[in-house]
């Protein structure tokens, strides 16, 4: 027999405990994605857990010595090491007979460009170590400049948009196809948009033995040229067109994706940030440019079936709701 | 203290050759050193190692420049520019070929002694490996050291029926060659 | 108890009796025998560790900081290239006072490409924070292995121990190997204070502001020069046991009143000894051989010199553009003493070139010809090389 206790919603939220592994207080911008996703890690991955972070934003804002974020243990070694930082520290786990768990971070340059050695290694290894890239399309750290994440057309410090030039000349790595050819058990990619999501892809990626891949697209105002305030909206922009495709993929195969009930136009995405200024012009190169992403949003959406049915599938937005109402720290 | 020089090919097991004598050396209660000149590892590259032998502790990391002997494990490298170079007067050339030392014709201003040990190596061992019994012959040419210590060193590589196989073919092969015959240039080399 | 070992199977040998929990390392020869004995070993059950065979030098050198600061005794080793790839990872890892063995297989660097053996790349790393011990043979080898442990454990700092590649990795000889309960007795079992670890929550490698860099550099520097006094007392207590003196900071052989001086680090260092020993009393040496480079030992040094008129440093490395690396140190270090020696600065045996016993020699004729007072390649046959043009 189950008792029915009325508690206001309120109460119960604050009653819940929560663990938090990243603290308040730490330097990051205003509307920050990364902060926002690696604190939704920290919580839904729990207290027995280390983890080797990459350089990059993450590192410097969250740790300028004496103060540090991270209420578990954090090491930052170098820039292209994490996946090695955390093969090691699961070494020793394993040596030691214990049960802690590792999990390696890095942003896209950190893990798609020169962190992305020593993750596959790491990945063809089986290490027992969860990685997480915290994807916000450029080295925001020392000032915008493009990485192999950057998407297509993007303006950034180094594919700047200019008179000869529509932004970045070259596709967005598809790093999560990449890893998932290593055969891992468990590789997906997730937004900071859908929190929930998150955490149910930590705490399974979590429960799996061996190496498992969370690709997160976290905004970035300062890189994305958008107000802090959009940060949620736009990384939901991002899925709801089909341009960042949310998927889960066992042992290299496809095995979910999360529908997109209302399917929205890329410039809906494209017209909120400044990186994309240069494509609302009145020019036929950058009508081009649109219909090109217009066309690769297309491509995901049929390449991984994302288009949902109104009734059937749950609304998208649920975990960003969950975020808005809740994203405040009781424990 | 004895110097050696030991010239071979890559996959002729001439640094193993190398090791073997040092061993060896330990076993009957000597100071043993011996290392090779290495080259990319390549089979069929010519290889040299280097092998001492001495009763006080081996301090010298030089090259052999001036060996007391010289152990060739095919008769083909007597022709390379170099390999003859530095040989001590009155010592002796060990060659593995199944000619005599006149059918080789070659002049070296030194006594050659020939031993067909790639045969040797192939009906004992199954495998045209010609150092055991190279080692072996000399050991039985110079008596520096008992071949008991050679099959000791042996031991420490070899187990079994491999083991078994080796030490009848060290048997064989020191039966081959006049034994003590190299005993007087042992001698002239230490002075 | 004696065996006759190739030297990487004897560093093998006792890397496993220092029971370390982590080994990571990627092949580069000439070291790669060491971590194929060691493979072997865990494979036999003699050695029971987490062997993470990885993808490049600069992923070794992390694995082991990882293991490291997540509480495990940790090894690796290379060579050359690799100890450049993974040079990045080297001053991370002292900089964050991880206490890690690391055997460097010495090799030059390229280019040009050599496999052999001279001292180019630990001189490279001398700079990025780590202890460097420099052995003469074999058996140094293995002594210096097990004290570099306890030596690295106790200062907090990485200890790379440095062994000629070819020269002694590949070379067969009579080696004393301790036995287990010796190494037990010597080296107590891991533990890191500043380990990871979930009770007990640390962030390490933070970013560190202007404000409080400066100091951080200070201490590093003060960790490194406090560091002597923890390798003169592995070495005793390590002669305690074992009964074999290795040399503390380096090793002074010869008579007292010999007027001219050698200083080298490495192998040649043996040769050297019985090259002198040839000469007997026609021309008398003191042989100085440096173990300890980092920390530099400078007043060990200025007493090793006391007396001598000329000093003769040898080394297996350069600085192009400026010379002598080793030779640069010991002319400041000696700089201040009331009677300095006069000191001659050769390099030798560079990418592998012999040696030979007749190196004594030649040095005494090259100084006799006013060479090296500044700074010379010994064994250098020119015209080999067609001429550069300009």
């Amino acid at each position: 027999m189950t008792q029915e206790v009325n508690i206001p919603l309120t109460d119960l939220r604050r009653s819940q405990p929560r663990f938090s592994g990243f603290e308040a207080g730490h330097r990051a911008c205003l509307g920050c994605g990364e902060a926002l996703a690696a604190r939704l890690v920290t919580e839904s991955a729990g207290p027995d857990v280390m983890y080797a972070n990459a350089t990059g934003c993450l590192e410097v804002f969250t740790t300028a010595w004496p103060d540090s974020a991270w209420r578990v243990p954090w090491m930052h070694s170098l820039f292209a090491n994490a996946a090695a930082i955390g093969a090691g520290m699961e070494a020793a786990m394993k040596a030691q007979g214990k049960s802690t768990r590792v999990i390696a971070m890095g942003g896209d340059g950190g893990t798609f460009d020169i962190g992305f050695q020593a993750l596959s290694g790491m990945l063809e290894r089986g290490h027992n170590v969860l990685y997480v890239c915290f994807d916000n399309e450029a080295y925001m750290n020392t000032g915008i400049q493009r990485s192999s994440s950057t998407p297509h057309a993007a303006a950034t410090t180094t594919s700047p948009a200019g008179r000869e030039s529509m932004g970045k000349r070259h596709m967005k790595k598809d790093i999560v196809s990449i890893v998932a050819a290593h055969h891992i058990p468990y590789a997906a990619t997730a937004s900071v948009a859908y929190p929930s999501d998150i955490h149910k892809k930590v705490r399974r990626a979590l429960a799996i033995d061996g190496p498992t891949f969370l690709h997160i697209h976290t905004p970035c105002p300062l890189g994305w040229g958008h107000d802090g305030a959009l940060t949620i909206e736009i990384a939901r922009l991002a899925v709801q067109t089909g341009l960042f495709p949310v998927i889960e993929l066992e042992r290299g195969g496809v095995a979910g994706a999360m529908p997109i009930r209302k399917l929205r136009p890329v410039t809906d995405y494209l017209g909120l940030q400044s990186r994309f200024r240069h494509l609302f012009a009145d020019s036929s190169r950058a009508k081009e440019e649109l219909e090109h992403l217009q066309a690769l949003a297309d491509h995901n959406i049929e390449l991984y079936g994302l288009r949902g049915e109104e009734k059937i599938d749950a609304l998208d937005s649920e975990g960003a709701d969950t975020v808005r109402r809740g994203g405040m720290r009781w424990a | 203290m004895i110097e050696i020089r030991i010239h071979g090919r890559g996959g002729q097991g001439n640094v193993v050759a190398a090791y073997l004598l040092a061993g060896a050396a330990f076993e009957a209660g000597r100071y043993g050193q011996a290392f090779p000149s290495f080259g990319a590892e390549r089979r069929g590259a010519p290889v040299t190692a280097f092998v001492r032998i001495s009763a006080t502790p081996i301090r010298r990391r030089c090259q052999v420049r001036q060996p007391a002997f010289l152990i060739i494990q095919d008769e083909a490298l007597l022709h390379v520019p170099g390999v003859l170079d530095g040989l001590h007067t009155g010592g002796g050339i060990l060659v593995n070929s199944n000619r005599t030392p006149d059918e080789l014709d070659i002049t070296t201003g030194h006594e050659l002694i020939t031993l067909p040990a790639s045969k040797l190596a192939n009906e004992t061992l199954g495998r045209p490996v010609p150092n055991t019994a190279l080692l072996a012959a000399f050991l039985a040419l110079t008596e520096l050291l008992p071949q008991q210590a050679l099959v000791k060193a042996l031991a420490e590589r070899f187990k079994g029926d491999m083991l078994e196989r080796n030490t009848r073919l060290v048997e064989r092969a020191a039966g081959m060659v006049p034994a003590g015959r190299w005993q007087e240039g042992d001698h002239a080399a230490r002075a | 108890m004696q065996h006759a070992l190739e030297g990487s199977q004897a560093i093998a040998r006792a890397v496993s009796l220092c029971r370390p929990q982590v080994v990571s390392a990627y092949p580069i020869t000439p070291q790669t025998h060491i971590v194929e004995n060691l493979s072997k070993l865990v494979a036999d059950g003699v050695l029971e560790c987490e062997l993470v065979s990885v993808e490049s030098e600069f992923s070794a050198a992390s694995v082991a900081l990882g293991a490291v600061a997540a509480g495990s005794r940790a090894y690796t080793a290379s060579s050359s290239q690799g100890i450049l790839l993974m040079s990045e990872v080297l001053f991370n890892i002292a900089g964050l006072r991880i206490p890690l063995v690391l055997t460097c297989a010495n090799r030059a660097v390229s280019a040009p490409l050599s496999i052999w053996n001279d001292q180019q790349d630990s001189m490279a790393v001398r700079d990025a924070g780590w202890i460097q011990l420099y052995c003469a043979d074999n058996q140094e080898a293995i002594d210096t292995t097990i004290q570099a442990f306890r030596i690295a454990e106790q200062c907090e700092l990485p200890v790379m121990v440095c062994v000629d590649g070819f020269t002694l990795t590949h070379t067969l000889e009579v080696l004393d190997l301790p036995d287990q309960q010796q190494v037990d007795e010597f080296l107590p079992a891991f533990s890191f204070a500043r380990r990871l670890d979930p009770a007990n929550p640390l962030s390490v490698g933070t970013l560190v502001s202007p404000e409080y860099f400066t100091e951080t550099r200070q201490d590093h520097h003060q960790a490194l020069l406090d560091a002597t006094a923890a390798i003169v007392q592995a070495q005793s207590d390590w002669l305690a046991i074992s009964g074999r003196d290795t040399g503390g900071l380096l090793r002074c052989e010869g008579p007292d009143d010999a007027a001219t001086g050698i200083l080298t680090l490495g192998s040649i260092a043996g040769t050297l000894q019985e090259a002198i020993e040839e000469q007997g009393d026609a021309a008398p040496a003191r042989l100085i051989t440096l173990r300890a480079f980092r920390p530099f030992p400078e007043q060990a040094l200025r007493d090793a010199c006391q007396g001598l008129e000329r000093l003769i440093v040898l080394e297996r490395a350069l600085s192009p553009g400026a010379g002598g690396i080793v030779g640069t140190e010991v002319r400041a270090a000696l700089g201040v003493m009331d009677n300095p020696p006069q000191i001659f600065n050769f390099a030798v045996g560079l990418g592998g070139r012999d040696v030979p016993l007749e190196i004594y020699t030649h040095l005494l004729d090259a100084i006799a010809k006013g060479r090296g007072t500044g700074f010379d390649i010994l064994d250098l046959d020119t015209g080999k090389l067609p001429a550069e043009t300009s």
